[in-house]
C-alpha cells in the first residue's frame, strides 16, 4: 500500500498521473513536464513534498550530537537560517543529504522520503547524549512555491515581507491563516519558498495558493519536472547521482564538509580521500548533437574505453539541448574535456561544462 | 482515438496499408497520452530491413525511452525526418503528421495478425 500525502485527492481531481516514487503515490505531471517546467522558470509553479521527511532532534545535547553526524558545520548555523549538510557513512558513503533548520526547540531534519525510516535508525543509533528525535514526518505538510513570481504571489497570502527574508532563510508566519514555517529555499534553482506546516491544514493552504497564483500563471508542478529543473540547476539527486557508494567529495560537494570540525562520522575517510585525491569526479555535460543520456548509460573516451557512467539525464527545456551528470575518472573530468556517451551502443559526443546548466534567479544576501 | 482504417500491433503501434505494400506506422494516441511529451525520436535508417516484432526506432519522452517494433517484416523506404526538429508531432497529431516510418511490407498477409481498432481498444481498456 503506497503512503499518500494530504493532497492526494487534490492532485487526482486536478487530473495529475499519479505514480509510485519512494514508497509514496505522487504526482509525476498535470499538464505536462515541459510547460510545468518552463512556467516555473519564467512564472511560478506549486509542488506538494508532503512526503519528504521531517525529524525534530532537541536535548541539551543536540548540537553536539548532530555535529558528529553531519558534514557541515552546525556551529555557524544561526537561528533563522537553514544548511544543507550530509550524513556519511564510516567509510564516507553518503546516507542522505539533508537540509537542517535552526528552530528556538532544537534542529528540524528534512531528509528524502524514501531515506527517511533508514535516518531514522541511523540517527537513533548514532546520536549520542541527551537527545531526544522525534518523527514528525506524518503531521508534517510541505508545500513549495517556486519561480520569479513566487514572491509575488506568497506574499498576497501573508503579512510577513517577505523582501527581508534571503536565500536559505526561514522564519514563522501565517500564510491564508495558517501558521508556517517560511523558508527561502527549494530545488529548482529558481528563487522561490518552501513552507512547512500542519498537515490537516495543506488543502486549505494549496487551495489559497491557486487561488492567487493561478491568475499569474501558476501551475501545479509534479515530480517529472522537479527532476528536470534540478538538473539542469546541477542539484544531486539521492538514489541517483549520490547513494552510499559515492562520497560528498566525489560528488563534487566538499563545500559542505567541513574537515576542520574535530569529529564526524565519515571523516578520517573523507580526509583519506582528499589527500590521496578521489578516484572519480561526478561532472555535467552537454551533448553535442541530440541523443538524450540516461541513468546507467557508459561513458567512454575518445578510443571507446570505459571511463565512467551517466547517473542522471535529460532533455533540457530551457536549453533545448541534451544534458546529463555522471562519474568520470577523475583524471579526464576537467570543463571543456569531450566525453562520449554510450547511447544504445552508439558513442555520441559529449562536452563536460563549469557550473550549472542554467542559472536561475536566487535572492541571496550580500555583504 | 482508433480510427478503423488502421490496424494496430499489442505493441500500440498503428499500420496504415497504403498503395500496394506500403505501409505507413506510428504510434498509437494511447502509446503518446501514455509516453507524455515526446523529446526525441531515433530513426531508422532508410533501406533497413526488419522482421515483425524488431525495433527499429527509439521514441524517448522527458521521463521515458520506449522501443517501437516493426509490427511486419519488410524495409524501412521512407522515414518521418520531421521528427528530428519536432519531435512533438508525435504527442500533437499521432495518426498525420507524427507518423514514423513507412516499410515496403515483404508479406502483405502478416497484416491480418495485427489487431483491428475494435481489437485494440479493447486492450487498452482492459
Amino acid at each position: 500500500m503506497l503512503k499518500r500525502t494530504p493532497l492526494n485527492e487534490v492532485h487526482k481531481a486536478a487530473g495529475a498521473k499519479m505514480v509510485e516514487f519512494g514508497g509514496w503515490e505522487m504526482p509525476v505531471q498535470y499538464s505536462g513536464v515541459l510547460v510545468e517546467h518552463r512556467t516555473v522558470r519564467t512564472k511560478a509553479g506549486m509542488f506538494d513534498l508532503s512526503h519528504m521527511g521531517e525529524l525534530m532532534v532537541s536535548g541539551p545535547d543536540a548540537m553536539q550530537a548532530l555535529q558528529a553526524v553531519t558534514t557541515n558545520d552546525l556551529s555557524t548555523l544561526e537561528e533563522g537560517r537553514a544548511q544543507y549538510s550530509i550524513l556519511c557513512l564510516p567509510n564516507g558513503g553518503i546516507i542522505d543529504d539533508i537540509l537542517v533548520y535552526r528552530l528556538p526547540e532544537g534542529y528540524l531534519l528534512v531528509v528524502n522520503a524514501a531515506n527517511t525510516e533508514k535516518d531514522i535508525k541511523w540517527l537513533q543509533e548514532q546520536l549520542k547524549g541527551d537527545v531526544k528525535l522525534e518523527d514528525r514526518s506524518a503531521e508534517t505538510a510541505l508545500i513549495a512555491v517556486q519561480g520569479p513570481l513566487a514572491e509575488e504571489i506568497l506574499q498576497k497570502l501573508t503579512s510577513i515581507s517577505l523582501d527581508e527574508l534571503y536565500s536559505f532563510e526561514w522564519t514563522s508566519g501565517d500564510v491564508a491563516g495558517v501558521a508556517c514555517m517560511i523558508s527561502r529555499t527549494g530545488y529548482t534553482g529558481e528563487d522561490g519558498f518552501e513552507l512547512y506546516f500542519a498537515a490537516e491544514r495543506a488543502v486549505k493552504v494549496w487551495e489559497a495558493l491557486m487561488e492567487v497564483g493561478t491568475p499569474l500563471g501558476m501551475v501545479p508542478v509534479g515530480l517529472g519536472a522537479r527532476d528536470t529543473l534540478r538538473l539542469e540547476a546541477r542539484l544531486t539527486l539521492y538514489g541517483n547521482d549520490i547513494d552510499e557508494t559515492t562520497t560528498p567529495l566525489e560528488a563534487g560537494l566538499g563545500f559542505f564538509v567541513k574537515l576542520d570540525k574535530p569529529e564526524f562520522i565519515g571523516r578520517e575517510a573523507l580526509l583519506a580521500q582528499r589527500e590521496e585525491g578521489v578516484p572519480r569526479r561526478l561532472v555535467a555535460f552537454v551533448m553535442e548533437g541530440r541523443g538524450i543520456p540516461r541513468k546507467g548509460y557508459p561513458i567512454r573516451d575518445e578510443q571507446g574505453n570505459e571511463i565512467g557512467v551517466v547517473t542522471s539525464g535529460s532533455f533540457s527545456p530551457t536549453l533545448e539541448k541534451d544534458i546529463g551528470m555522471g562519474y568520470v575518472k577523475a583524471s579526464l573530468a576537467d570543463a571543456g574535456s569531450r566525453i562520449f556517451i554510450d547511447i544504445r551502443g552508439k558513442y555520441r559526443p559529449a562536452e563536460i561544462i563549469k557550473g550549472r546548466f542554467v542559472q536561475g534567479h536566487t535572492r541571496r544576501r550580500t555583504g | 482515438m482508433y480510427p478503423s482504417e488502421l490496424r494496430y500491433s499489442e505493441e500500440h503501434e498503428w499500420l496504415k496499408l497504403e498503395d500496394g505494400n506500403r505501409a505507413r506506422i506510428g504510434i498509437t494516441e494511447f502509446a503518446q497520452k501514455e509516453l507524455g511529451d515526446v523529446v526525441f525520436v531515433e530513426l531508422p535508417e532508410e533501406g533497413t530491413v526488419v522482421n515483425a516484432g524488431d525495433s527499429f526506432a527509439v521514441v524517448e519522452s522527458v521521463k521515458a525511452v520506449s522501443d517501437i517494433y516493426a509490427p511486419v517484416s519488410g524495409k524501412v523506404v521512407e522515414v518521418n525526418d520531421a521528427l528530428n526538429d519536432s519531435p512533438e508531432l508525435i504527442n500533437e497529431d499521432p495518426y498525420g503528421e507524427g507518423w514514423i516510418a513507412v516499410i515496403e511490407v515483404s508479406d502483405v498477409a502478416e497484416i491480418d495478425s495485427l489487431l483491428t481498432a475494435e481489437q485494440y481498444q479493447q486492450l487498452v481498456e482492459e
